[in-house]
């Protein structure tokens, strides 16, 4: 698309639940400064985040770009795990391979990919075990 | 009502975060799974949880709420406090159970 406005590239770095948020935070800020409206922010918040603590608890950590145009907001996460066997199964509410350490710090109610699916107009998942999944997902405005 | 009026009326002790004392509250949201909080909480919720590491401090700026609710006494972690100063998020604290500090909004808010 040639009205992009913005870029915005970050590492999410693997199994470092301490930083996990910061990618999808930036982000927010970006486009409140931007002057997008809140119910953009919030979806696009949410549907970040969900990818974002995938990539740190499902796989080796990865990469998130960002797209921002008027018209809408393109995230790409990018991991080199294990990837997806069964997406539709995956994609179920309450389905969760999470572990017990992620689990009792709020993560892995299996909601992330459901949530995903919700908050975002578009999300495509490519995936091959044992080389990473790359998960892309647009919010229109 | 702000943050601070709510310290007062159910005297809850602030752990971090002062910068955002002043933001307004309506309404509360109660749950430890970050993923429900991330898609029920509205913004401007007291948010109560007994979870205690960074995350709820992310959670909590990517929702707007208001400020975050520690019950039972857990203990927030210190770099949690240390990212709850930096965002503005004001972090509280209480020995009251979840059900105690809902049953104490109902009747402020
Ligand atoms: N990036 C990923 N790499 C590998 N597996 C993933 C990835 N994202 C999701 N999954 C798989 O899909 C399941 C469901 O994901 P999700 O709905 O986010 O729930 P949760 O993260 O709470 O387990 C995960 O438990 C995991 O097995
Ligand atoms: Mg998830």
């Amino acid at each position: 698309m040639s009205d992009i406005v913005k870029t915005l590239h970050y590492d999410v770095d693997p199994k470092d639940f301490d930083s996990v948020g910061e990618a999808s935070g930036k982000t927010k800020n970006v486009l409140r400064q931007l002057g997008f409206p809140p119910e953009v922010l919030r979806r696009v918040a949410i549907a970040m985040y969900e990818g974002e603590i995938n990539m740190v608890i499902h796989a080796n950590g990865g990469t998130a770009d960002v797209e921002i145009s008027p018209k809408q907001i393109k995230i790409t996460l990018k991991d080199n795990g294990p990837g997806i066997p069964d997406i539709e199964k995956a994609m179920q509410k309450g389905y969760s391979t999470a572990s017990e350490e992620a689990r009792s710090l709020g993560f892995g109610a299996g909601m992330g990919l459901f949530n995903m699916d919700t908050y975002a107009d578009e999300l495509n998942i490519t995936t091959k075990i044992g080389v990473g999944t790359t998960v892309e997902m647009i919010i229109r405005t | 009502m702000t943050v601070s009026d709510l310290i007062n009326k159910l005297d809850l002790k602030l752990v971090a975060g002062a910068d955002g004392l002043d933001h307004a509250i309506s309404g509360c949201y109660i749950c430890d799974l970050l993923s429900l909080v991330m898609s029920n909480s509205s913004s401007g919720n007291v948010w109560v949880t007994v979870q205690t590491n960074i995350n709820v401090v992310a959670v909590a700026a990517l929702t707007d709420a208001a400020c975050v609710v520690i019950a039972e006494n857990s203990q927030l972690e210190p770099i949690a406090v240390s990212k709850a100063d930096k965002e503005g998020i004001a972090v509280l604290s209480t020995h009251m159970t979840a059900y105690e500090i809902a049953c104490k909004l109902k009747d402020v808010l």
